[in-house]
C-alpha cells in the first residue's frame, strides 16, 4: 500500500485502534484534516481552543486507558495545547498529540507559526519526536502509542512538519506489528525476592496500612487491590488520584489522607508500624513535613518507575514493577504459605482507627438557609447512587467532591492532582462522554474554574454530550480566599470573582438547559429533575456558602498529627 | 562528592538537550559535560561530571536512566576508573618567564604547541584535578586563555560500558 504523509497519520491511528482524535485545524496540519475528511473510520472532535483538546483527549484516557489523541497545528495551536499536556504528565496519562510543523526547510527561519515545539514541550512529555522523512512516519507513530501507554504512561508528542505529509508524495505503509527499542524496556514483573520480603514485612505488623495512589487506576489493579485488602484485614487510605480503586464506602476505606485528607487516614499514617504504598508517589499534599511522615514506620512501596522510589522518602523495601502483576505476586504468596496477619494486634489497630473516627471529621453544619457545598455533593451522591463518571475542576469543589462523593469504582473519579489545572473539568467531561456515550457524566466545577474553558459548551452543543454541570457557585476563588483568611489576616487579594455571567443565560445561549438552586430544601429535586434530562445538557447553578472552607486541613509543611478539624478547631492537635 | 557518569546514548538530534534540559529542570548540578559518538555511529558517549550526596546522585542516575534516548548508563565513580580531561591554556611568556613556564610544563608533562615571542599555548591532559594544579601553579597575572574539555572516564580492567 502506498500513502502519502497524511494518509499514513491517519491510518496508524487506525490501526492503533483509535476511535476519537481531539484537535482544531490550521495552516501546518491541513493535509492531515484533509485525510481526515476522506474516511470513516476515526472520528474527529472539534474543541473550541486546544487546550480543550488536550483536556478531552485526557479525559477519555482516564475513563477507558486507552491513550487520549491529539490533533493540532502549529506555533498558537501547539502553545496552547502545553498547558493540557503538562497536565496529563504530572499524573502520568497516556496521550499522543500530533502537532503540525512549518515545513522543514523553513524549520528555524521565525517562519509564520514557528514555535520550537519539541523544545517548549521537552520536560512536560515523556517523550518527544520531529518527524523529518515520511518513511519514518509509521515507525514513529508506532514508538509514539508504545511510550505513551506502557510503563509508566504519559503523553508523547509527535511534531510533523507540513511537507512530510505531503498528498502527492507517496511511500509504502506498512504498520510495524512491534517496536523493540534499545534504550526503552519498562520493567513488568517486579522482584520475587523483594516481594517475599514485603509479604513478611506486612504480615508481620501490628499497626499496618495500605496507602494507595493513582498507579493501581493506571495499572487496571484495582480487583488486585480489592482482594489484598480483604484478605489482609488491613485498612487502607487513597491519595485523591487513587479514589475508587478500592470501594470508597467500604468499611475498611478509612478515606483520603493528606492535606485534606480524614482524621483516621492522617492519624493512621502517624502511627502505623508498616506502610505498604502501592503506585503512589509521596506527593507533598500526601505526606505533609518530611520529617514528620510516619515517623514509626517501615516502608514498602511498588511502583513501576524506579525514580519515585526513595525520591522523597526512604523506602525500606521498594519493588519496581506492574502493580498488578506484583499484586498478583504477593496474592499467590499470600495464599501459598498461609500467612496470616497477628489478629489480635489487628483487631487493637481497628479499635484505634475507629475511636479517631469517632470523631467524624468530615460532619459540617447543617443549614436550611444556605446551601453548604457539602451537603450539595452529598446529596448529589445520594440523587446518583454514587454511579457517576465525575470530572472536577480545581479548588475547593473538588476537595468537597474528593470527600462528600465516594467512588466505588475506578476510572469514574477525573481530577487534575498534580497541576492542579483550572478549566480542566468540562473537556475532560467531554472526553469522558465520548468514551462512555451510555453513562452519565457530570463535571464539578466553581465559577472562577469553569470560565477558563467555557468555550467549550459548544462543543459539547455540536455533538450533542448531555453532560451535567455541577457549578458551587460561591463567588470566590474560595481555594485562594481560604487560604487568605487562615495565612493572610483576610486579606481578600484578587480572590473575589466579580463580574460574573449569569450561568443560566449563558448555557442557555449556547443552547442548553441552565438551572439555579439556591435553596437547600429545594436541591434533590432540582438534581433529580436535572439527572432526569438524559438527552441534555443541564448547566445547574448551585448558589452555596460563600464563607465555607474545606476541613480538615494540614497546612503545607505541618504533620500528619497536625490537622485543622474546623474554624473552631484551629488548633494543633497533638496525639493524645 | 563528585561523581563521573558515563552515558551511552541514541545519537538522535535533540539527546543532549534532553540531558541538559532534566539537570537544570531538577536543579542538579552539571560540572562539565562531554559528549561524542561512537564507534557505532547511531551511540553518543557522554560523560558527565556532577556534585550532590547520595540521595541526588541516586535521583540523577534513575531519572537519566528514565530519558527515552539514555541506552545505558554507569556511575564510574562506584569503581575504580580513569578519568582524563585536555586542556590548552595560552600563557604570557616573556623574557623572565619564558624557561619557568617550560619547565613547569615539563614537570605536568604538558606539551608546548604554539610560541609567539611573547606567548605559549600549553597542551596538558591528565585527571581534572592535576590540570586544576597546573593552573594554579602559573602565577594568575601571565594567564591569557583556558580552554578545557571537561571530563571523559572509562573503567579500568575488562569490563566496559557498551550494549
Ligand atoms: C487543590 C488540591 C488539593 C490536593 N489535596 C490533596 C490531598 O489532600 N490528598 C491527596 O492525596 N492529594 C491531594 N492533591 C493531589 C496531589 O497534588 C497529587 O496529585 C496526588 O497526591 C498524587 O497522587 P498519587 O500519589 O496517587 O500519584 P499519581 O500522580 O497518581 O502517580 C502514580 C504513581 O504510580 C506509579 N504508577 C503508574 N502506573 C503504574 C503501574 N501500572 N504500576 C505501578 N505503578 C504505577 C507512577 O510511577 C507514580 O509514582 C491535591 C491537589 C489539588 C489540586
Ligand atoms: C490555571 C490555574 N490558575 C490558578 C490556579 C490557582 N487556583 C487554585 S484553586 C483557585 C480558585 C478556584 O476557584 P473556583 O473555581 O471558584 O473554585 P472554589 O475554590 O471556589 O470551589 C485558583 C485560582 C489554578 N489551580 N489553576
Ligand atoms: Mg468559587
Amino acid at each position: 500500500m502506498e500513502l502519502s504523509g497524511a494518509q499514513i497519520v491517519v491510518q496508524s491511528l487506525k490501526d492503533e485502534g483509535v476511535e476519537h482524535v481531539f484537535g482544531y485545524p490550521g495552516g501546518s496540519v491541513l493535509h492531515i484534516y484533509d485525510a481526515i475528511f476522506q474516511q470513516e473510520d476515526v472520528r474527529h472532535v472539534l474543541v473550541r481552543h486546544e487546550q480543550g483538546a488536550t483536556h478531552a483527549a485526557d479525559g477519555y484516557a482516564r475513563a477507558t486507558g486507552k491513550p487520549g489523541v491529539v490533533l493540532v497545528t502549529s506555533g498558537p495551536g501547539a502553545t496552547n495545547a502545553v498547558t493540557g499536556i503538562a497536565t496529563a504528565h504530572l499524573d502520568s496519562i497516556p496521550m499522543v498529540v500530533i502537532t503540525g510543523q512549518v515545513p522543514s526547510p523553513l524549520i528555524g527561519s521565525d517562519a509564520f507559526q514557528e514555535v520550537d515545539t519539541i523544545g517548549i514541550t521537552r520536560p512536560c512529555v515523556k517523550h518527544n519526536f520531529l518527524v523529518k522523512r515520511v518513511e519514518d512516519l509509521a515507525e514513529t507513530m508506532k514508538k509514539a502509542f508504545h511510550i505513551a501507554n506502557t510503563g509508566r504512561p504519559g503523553p508523547v508528542v509527535v511534531d510533523i512538519p507540513k511537507d512530510v505529509t505531503d498528498p502527492n508524495i507517496k511511500v509504502p505503509y506498512e504498520y510495524p506489528s512491534k517496536v523493540k527499542m534499545r534504550s526503552y524496556s519498562p520493567v513488568e514483573k517486579g522482584h520475587l525476592g523483594q516481594i517475599k520480603k514485603a509479604v513478611e514485612l506486612m504480615m508481620g505488623a501490628k499497626r499496618p496500612v495500605i496507602y494507595s495512589g493513582g498507579g493501581v487506576v493506571i495499572g487496571d489493579a484495582s480487583a488486585e487491590l480489592t482482594e489484598l485488602v480483604q484478605k489482609t484485614g488491613f485498612p487502607i487510605t487513597n491519595t485523591l488520584m487513587g479514589l475508587g480503586a478500592y470501594p470508597g464506602t467500604d468499611n475498611q476505606n478509612i478515606g483520603m489522607l493528606g492535606m485534606h485528607g480524614t482524621y483516621e487516614a492522617n492519624m493512621a499514617m502517624h502511627e502505623t508500624d508498616v506502610l505498604v504504598a502501592i503506585g503512589a508517589r509521596f506527593d507533598d499534599r500526601v505526606t505533609g513535613k518530611i520529617a514528620e511522615f510516619c515517623p514509626h514506620a517501615k516502608i514498602i512501596h511498588i511502583d513501576v518507575d524506579p525514580a519515585s522510589i526513595s525520591k522523597n522518602v526512604r523506602i525500606d523495601i521498594p519493588i519496581v514493577g506492574q502493580v498488578k502483576s506484583v499484586l498478583n505476586d504477593m496474592l499467590r504468596i499470600l495464599t501459598e504459605r498461609e500467612i496470616l496477619a497477628d489478629a489480635d494486634a489487628l483487631d487493637a489497630w481497628w479499635k484505634q482507627i475507629e475511636s479517631w473516627r469517632a470523631v467524624k471529621c468530615l460532619e459540617y453544619p447543617k443549614s436550611d438557609e444556605v446551601i453548604k457545598p457539602q451537603f450539595a455533593v452529598d446529596t448529589l451522591h445520594k440523587v446518583t447512587d454514587g454511579g457517576l463518571y465525575l470530572t472536577s475542576d480545581v479548588g475547593q469543589h473538588q476537595m468537597f467532591a474528593a470527600q462528600y462523593y465516594p467512588f466505588d469504582k475506578p476510572r469514574r473519579w477525573v481530577n487534575s492532582g498534580g497541576l492542579g489545572t483550572m478549566g480542566f473539568g468540562l473537556p475532560a467531561a467531554i472526553g469522558v462522554q465520548m468514551a462512555h456515550p451510555d453513562a452519565t457524566v457530570a463535571c464539578i466545577t466553581g465559577e472562577a474554574s469553569i470560565l477558563m474553558c467555557i468555550q467549550e459548551l459548544a462543543t459539547c452543543k455540536q455533538y450533542n454530550l448531555p453532560l451535567k454541570i455541577i457549578l458551587l457557585n460561591n463567588g470566590y476563588m474560595g481555594m485562594v480566599r481560604q487560604w487568605q483568611e487562615m495565612f493572610y489576616e483576610g486579606r481578600y487579594s484578587h480572590s473575589y470573582v466579580d463580574a460574573l455571567p449569569d450561568f443560566v443565560e449563558l448555557a442557555e445561549s449556547f443552547g442548553h438547559v441552565g438551572m439555579r438552586i439556591d435553596k437547600p430544601g429545594e436541591l434533590a429535586a432540582g438534581f433529580e429533575e436535572a439527572f432526569s434530562r438524559k438527552d441534555e445538557l443541564v448547566f445547574i447553578d448551585v448558589v452555596v456558602d460563600p464563607s465555607e472552607n474545606v476541613y480538615p486541613m494540614i497546612e503545607a509543611g505541618k504533620g500528619h498529627h497536625q490537622m485543622h478539624l474546623s474554624p473552631q478547631q484551629a488548633t494543633e492537635r497533638e496525639l493524645a | 562528592m563528585r561523581h563521573i557518569i558515563s552515558i551511552l546514548m541514541e545519537n538522535e538530534a535533540g539527546a543532549l538537550s534532553r540531558v541538559a534540559g532534566l539537570f537544570t529542570a531538577r536543579g542538579y548540578n552539571i560540572e562539565s559535560l562531554s559528549v561524542a559518538p561512537t564507534e557505532d555511529q547511531t551511540l553518543s558517549r557522554m560523560t558527565l561530571v556532577t556534585i550532590g550526596d547520595e540521595r541526588v546522585i541516586e535521583q540523577i542516575t534513575k531519572q537519566l536512566n528514565k530519558l527515552v534516548d539514555v541506552v545505558k548508563l554507569v556511575d564510574l565513580s562506584e569503581g575504580i576508573h580513569i578519568e582524563r580531561e585536555m586542556m590548552m591554556i595560552k600563557v604570557r611568556a616573556e623574557m623572565g618567564m619564558r624557561e619557568e613556564i617550560k619547565r613547569l610544563s615539563d614537570i605536568f608533562r604538558g606539551k608546548i604547541i604554539d610560541v609567539t615571542d611573547t606567548s605559549y599555548v600549553v597542551e596538558m591532559t591528565g585527571d581534572s584535578s592535576k590540570l586544576d594544579s597546573f593552573v594554579r601553579a602559573i602565577p594568575e597575572e601571565l594567564i591569557i586563555e583556558v580552554v578545557r574539555t571537561g571530563a571523559s572516564g572509562i573503567s579500568r580492567g575488562p569490563k566496559a560500558l557498551t550494549l
